[in-house]
């Protein structure tokens, strides 16, 4: 505890702080002066200035506020039952209700459309994670022919813009037999996150010792069953962002997902429900609600895995 | 050469076979359905194919495809057919404007707050919490809530009368569309940055930092010298992503406008626009826009890596 946080504390007369020591000297006007008066230098390391503290807390504040205010605006627009609310947001207070819900969640294939977007959503999870993996593992361990070419593949790749793809790639769908197939929908999100996560996964793997690897091939397993057994385990929070990432993609993708799944109990949620909105036009409540719905899974997946963003995301941006 | 030799020996493990197959169904996946359609895309980029004579499927009927060959006509006329200001070089210029100053803001408030996240201080968690949300929205999700905000009534317009400044409207007015769609990108890209160069600050080692103030380096010195050095790799890497990803953002323009807004489109969405906004669709046109994005795309990212390599070179 430093006196500067203990200043503050005293400012902001936080009630909290009443039986620690600091509160105490820090409300003695002497101790207050000597502080004061201290040099700058004798502060700990790591340890600021009272004003730099203000400072970055009103800032972040701030930050906070703008990063959160987006969704609960959204939220709180839901839950206005009129067409017209959205533009008096004051009136929604006295007449919340969550009828938009029960509406959405009655008329609609609500609950078909979620499972669809599970489906799609987990496998492309799965099954993207795990080649993205394979992958990565085999760029950051081995070197072959063709390594160079890859790495070079897997960067263009996410340079190519969905206007160019959609339209071949409905081709070859409808071709292969898997339009309207959960199948072709995950091989596409699958195709558009791979690249990504086997280069986020690349630099994860670059920074585990080589020596557990050398373990691994010592006491009898394979290049393979070194991956799995052994790397795999330790790249945990690689894997989390890169879920993370996949998961996030696939659920609230519309464009890829509208053009290739064509009858209704196909559809995705985010399909369905922008479906179901524009036939009801401009009937903003609704479509509020139905964000909030999309929304809501992502939430749980995103507080589950936030953790491991920081530790798995620098590893990957680190070594690349 | 020593260290090379052994290096050699422990990846002799790696016969070539295992390496093949471990990246043979990312090979697959990425062949089927991103080589094929490019090499499509590149064929129909020198055919003067629409929606009216590609081959398609009435009823039982099959009609055949009837475009015809006519070689690079497509780029020329793009590039310097009449109107070709209008049709791409406007577009151009706005996305390049609009990438630049994109990434500026990313990269800028990203680093901004990760420095601030990087102190020791009460409630940050919390902070790093909320300040990730956005990432964690569905983008459909966060420019529709977006939208309502910046509708006439809307809350920032509330804000702005509120503290008694102009308010435009940001749906409609060509430049405070291109604002518009400015703020929103931004804050949805932030949190991707913040966090990556967060994760670049906490892996610089401390003693540096003691070192630097032992020798009596100002706050801005280590800032200059020690952090900026220490995030060279992590930010050179983001800024790459942040360039493509925000050169080709197709969803917060496209959600955020529809087909309206002609003046703020970047040359991703006019390639959609033209590929499936309008009748008859001219799907060599837009597929012809997508090549040119590549190939620019492509151009920048040789140049940067180049000129990175040089940096490092310079600077040991």
């Amino acid at each position: 505890m430093s006196t500067s946080s203990a200043r503050s504390a005293h400012q902001t007369e936080e009630p909290d702080q009443a039986g620690s020591p600091m509160t105490l000297t820090a409300d003695r006007p002497a101790a207050e002066t000597t502080t004061a008066k201290r040099p700058a230098k004798v502060r700990r390391r790591g340890q600021s200035s009272p004003l730099a503290t203000v400072l970055s807390h009103g800032t972040l504040l701030v930050a906070s506020l703008v990063a959160l205010f987006p969704v609960l605006y959204i939220a709180y627009i839901s839950l206005g039952p009129d067409d017209n609310d959205y533009l008096h947001p004051a009136k929604i207070f006295d007449k919340m209700t969550f009828d938009n819900y029960t509406k959405v969640m009655n008329d609609t294939g609500f609950f078909t459309w979620f499972g669809n977007s599970a489906i799609v959503a987990g496998g492309t999870t799965v099954i993207g994670v795990l080649i993205a993996a394979s992958t990565g593992y085999a760029v950051s361990r081995m070197r072959f022919p063709g390594y160079r070419q890859l790495m070079w593949t897997l960067l263009v790749t996410q340079m190519f813009p969905i206007a160019v793809l959609i339209v071949p790639m409905y081709y070859i769908l409808s071709n292969l037999g898997m339009l309207d197939s959960y199948t072709g929908l995950i091989l596409v999100y699958s195709a558009t996150t791979v690249p990504y996560c086997a280069w986020l996964l690349k630099g994860y793997f670059d920074t585990i010792p080589m020596e557990i690897d050398e373990a691994g091939r010592v006491d009898g397993l394979s290049p393979i069953g070194t991956f799995w057994r052994l790397i795999l385990p330790l790249a945990r929070p690689g894997l989390a962002v890169a879920a993370f990432y996949s998961f996030l993609t696939a659920w609230g993708e519309v464009a890829y997902a509208s053009t290739f799944m064509l009858s209704s109990d196909k559809y995705t949620l985010a399909v369905g429900l922008s479906s179901f909105v524009s036939e009801h036009d401009h009937q903003w409540q609704l479509m509020a609600a139905t964000s909030v719905l999309i929304a809501l899974p992502a939430a749980v997946v995103f507080y589950l895995v936030q953790r491991h963003l920081v530790t798995g995301l620098t590893a990957g941006a680190a070594k690349s | 050469m020593a260290v090379a030799v052994v290096q050699r020996i422990r990846l002799s493990y790696s016969k070539y076979w295992y390496a093949y197959a471990m990246i043979a169904p990312v090979v697959i996946v990425l062949g089927v359905l991103v080589g094929y359609p490019l090499v499509r895309g590149i064929y129909l980029t020198l055919t003067n194919a629409t929606s009216l004579n590609v081959g398609r499927q009435i009823g039982v009927n099959h009609i055949p495809d009837s475009f015809d060959f006519i070689g690079l006509d497509n780029y020329a006329d793009i590039l310097w057919g009449p109107t070709a200001y209008d049709r791409f070089w406007s577009h151009f210029i706005w996305t390049v404007a609009w990438t630049a100053i994109c990434v500026v803001l990313h990269y800028g408030i990203g680093l901004g707050l990760a420095l601030l996240l990087n102190r020791k201080m009460r409630g940050r968690g919390l902070y790093r919490l909320v300040l990730i949300l956005p990432w964690a929205v569905p983008t459909f999700v966060t420019v529709f809530s977006w939208r309502l905000m910046l509708a006439d009534g809307g809350a920032v317009n509330g804000l702005l009368s509120f503290l008694h400044l102009p308010e435009p409207a940001w749906l409609s007015d060509p430049l405070a569309q291109k604002a518009a769609a400015i703020l929103v990108n931004t804050w949805v890209g932030v949190p991707f940055m913040m966090i990556s160069l967060l994760g670049g600050l906490q892996s610089i080692p401390q003693e540096l930092y003691e070192a630097a103030e032992m020798d009596g380096a100002s706050p801005w010195q280590r800032f200059r010298h020690v952090t900026l050095p220490g995030l060279r790799t992590v930010s050179s890497t983001v800024v790459l992503l942040g360039v493509i990803w925000t050169f080709n953002q197709f969803a917060v323009i496209f959600l955020l406008f529809g087909s309206g807004a002609p003046d703020a489109q970047i040359l991703v969405t006019w390639a959609y626009r033209l590929g499936f906004g309008q009748q008859p669709s001219d799907y060599a046109q837009s597929a012809t826009y997508g090549i040119l994005l590549l190939s620019i795309l492509i151009v920048f990212t040789t140049f940067y890596r180049r000129w990175l390599a040089r940096n490092e070179k310079a600077n040991g």
